[in-house]
């Protein structure tokens, strides 16, 4: 038996800020040491920002709560060092099945083709995810984790920002160049601006039962559409870590929340799913409604919102803890640019622009699976129902079977910093994508891309016949001198030896994968940003062209 | 190119299809030829796949129905 991340508290420390006699101005001050806060908080103490954080509270996340973490995550976290663990505690699938009334109408792989390190989902709760993550963070000497710290005023300034912070030992000012707003769906910092989360709320209930049981379930997503065991609503189940099990029930609008969260309620609705025989203890049961909805603007001034105080949709895709970490990926690379001098204040208006996009795409996905798994009207339900009846027997309607688009990175089309393709290329990986995975080989050892970009700009040149010509390995080393450097990497095919300047690392391709991914050929360079997403390509290597692309995307042009 | 809706007659037998149409609602309860209406557009917004000329039909078959 692990640590009960749950049952964790952490005393509340008095900072010597406290005692200080003017402010101490930080850098950065997150506020909320949630899975966002959290990954945010070490991905800048990562590259080198020293970073408070302040959490109202002084327990991680009651209750299982997110349970998805997608693909995309899990590679930001391992760009953080904090995947594998993760991974290893977590319960990982591909596969969706979907039912209707009594029958299966089809099943989904998330993840068809091999050559990733990560699989489409794990299934962790969310204690853990923190748990994880918090020992990542209290690990970094440059983190200063503030639990007990609860933000009650914030003062805009021209050059920072202060806040009132109110603790067990009194309160006190802090002041900080920027403030990033992780504090959750109902974020205290977006009230005290006087910003407000605006979009739809639905008129429906949802009871999650996590139970402890034994079962055989396979570890796959299991939706149900007006199964016998729970007539006219849908069910899903998803396996947990622990031998816990998330149930997810509909139960309309008209249910009573406090009625239907009481054992002898739903010990029924379980039963009729399990059997009359089985035996299952209750882990966390809670009824929830939702909206989707989001901030106009996730920038006001020098405070940055991000995750659920930014943006909010509803369970079914996975879309909100996601996309939060995806927010905090996106931001720290920029936050480090701009403190450092390196980059003007305007590229943290990229931010927003490039996560605001995000999120539409986010909100568009969720308000479409939800529309189909509650639908509005009769003739919606009498669609809904043809659709599903359908599937079965005709490929195309599963195409049409909503049951959460589960989340996948936004491809940042379109944003100012891409720069934008000269020449001809195939497939998915255009400017603004988030890099694909594939398996690679450095010396001996087996390794993956994904683990060899990130955290700087890297430039990735595709070599064929394993040859280097010496001008552009020159030119290649020189962009490492830059103020904004570019780390190089050489991609060779299997077995090829190359002679490199130290500085340039060389990975082989062992199955093709990487230069089958990225349409390369010989001489082909891609450009990527510190988060792993597409910058810039081209068919040859120019200097230049690599130079001028970094500073586009850094507000540098 | 998108396909623009072709509303001049394109149906060999018309009578024959109309015939069908009704046909296959023969001994439906309201309910039940809703269902079977609703799989038929399915069916046939597949068949058709354009996303141009079906936000037409629907344009079209939406004209001149006034909200209730």
């Amino acid at each position: 038996m692990g640590k009960d991340y749950q049952k964790l508290e952490f005393a509340f420390g008095k900072s010597s800020d406290q005692s200080a006699r003017v402010p101490v101005r930080h850098p950065v001050v997150v506020v909320g040491a949630g899975p966002v806060g959290l990954t945010m908080a070490i991905d800048l103490a990562q590259q080198g920002v020293p970073v408070v954080v302040l959490d109202d509270d002084n327990k991680l996340s009651i209750g299982s709560r997110a349970i998805c973490f997608a693909k995309r995550t899990l590679e930001i976290w391992d760009r953080l060092g904090a995947g594998q663990r993760m991974v290893d505690k977590g319960v990982s699938w591909n596969v969706g099945k979907v039912y209707f009334q009594d029958e299966l109408v089809y099943s989904f792989n998330l993840l068809p083709d091999s050559g990733h390190r990560r699989p489409a989902f794990i299934n962790l709760q969310q204690y853990y995810c923190e748990g994880f993550l918090y020992e990542a963070a209290v690990a970094l000497p440059n983190l200063d984790l503030r639990w007990k710290n609860e933000v009650t005023a914030v003062e805009q300034h021209a050059d920072h920002v202060q806040l009132t912070v109110e603790t067990p030992a009194g309160d006190h000012r802090l002041q900080a160049q920027y403030i990033v707003a992780c504090d959750g769906a109902r974020s205290p910092l977006r009230k005290m601006l006087g910003q407000e989360s605006k979009g739809r709320v639905f008129r429906d209930r949802f009871l999650i039962a996590d139970v402890k049981m034994k079962a055989d379930f396979p570890a796959e997503r299991c939706f149900w559409f007006d199964p016998p065991f729970h007539r006219n609503q849908s069910v899903l189940l998803h396996m947990q870590p622990d031998n816990v099990w998330r149930i997810d029930f509909q139960l309309g609008w008209d249910a009573d929340p406090e009625e239907e969260k009481k054992p002898e309620k739903v010990i029924p609705r379980i039963k009729a799913l399990l059997g009359e025989d089985a035996e299952f203890d209750f882990e966390w049961i809670s009824v929830y409604t939702f909206a989707c909805l989001r901030m106009d603007k996730f920038r006001h001034g020098r405070v940055i919102f991000a995750g659920d105080s930014a943006h909010g949709v509803s369970p079914f895709g996975a879309r909100g803890a996601n996309s939060g970490v995806q927010d905090a990926d996106n931001l720290a690379w920029k936050l480090k640019l701009v403190l450092a001098g390196k980059a003007p204040d305007e590229l943290l208006d990229s931010y927003a622009t490039e996560r605001e996009y995000a999120a539409d795409e986010n909100l568009l996905n969720s308000t479409r699976a939800t529309d189909f798994i509650t639908p509005k009207s009769e003739v919606s339900r009498t669609f809904r129902d043809a659709t599903l009846k359908l599937a079965k027997d005709h490929p195309f309607a599963r195409r049409l079977v909503n049951s959460g688009r589960l989340s996948v990175p936004a491809t940042l089309v379109g944003s100012a910093l891409n720069t934008p393709d000269r020449d001809p290329f195939a497939g998915s990986m255009v400017p603004g994508a988030p890099a694909a995975d594939a398996p690679v080989r450095v010396g001996n050892n087996a390794d993956w891309f994904l683990s060899r970009i990130g955290g700087e700009f890297g430039g990735v040149y595709f070599s064929d016949n394993g040859r280097l010509p010496a001008a552009i390995a020159s030119a290649l080393g020189a962009l490492a001198q830059g103020a904004i450097p570019i780390r190089t990497l050489v991609v060779v095919p299997p077995g090829a030896k190359v002679d490199t300047p130290p500085a340039i690392a060389v990975v082989e391709d062992t199955q093709g994968m990487l230069a089958q991914r990225f349409d390369a050929r010989d001489g082909t360079y891609y450009l990527f940003r510190p988060d792993q997403h597409v910058c810039a390509r081209w068919r040859e290597f120019n200097p230049d062209w690599a130079r001028a692309a970094v500073a586009r995307a850094t507000c540098n042009a | 190119m998108a396909m623009t809706l072709n509303i001049e007659p394109n149906i060999a037998a018309p009578d024959d299809f109309y015939e069908a149409l009704i046909e296959t609602h023969r001994d439906l309860s309201a309910e039940q030829s809703h269902l079977v209406n609703a799989k038929l557009i399915l069916l046939l917004a597949n068949h058709i796949g354009d996303l141009t000329a079906l936000r037409q039909a629907m344009a079209r078959a939406r004209a001149g129905v006034a909200t209730a």
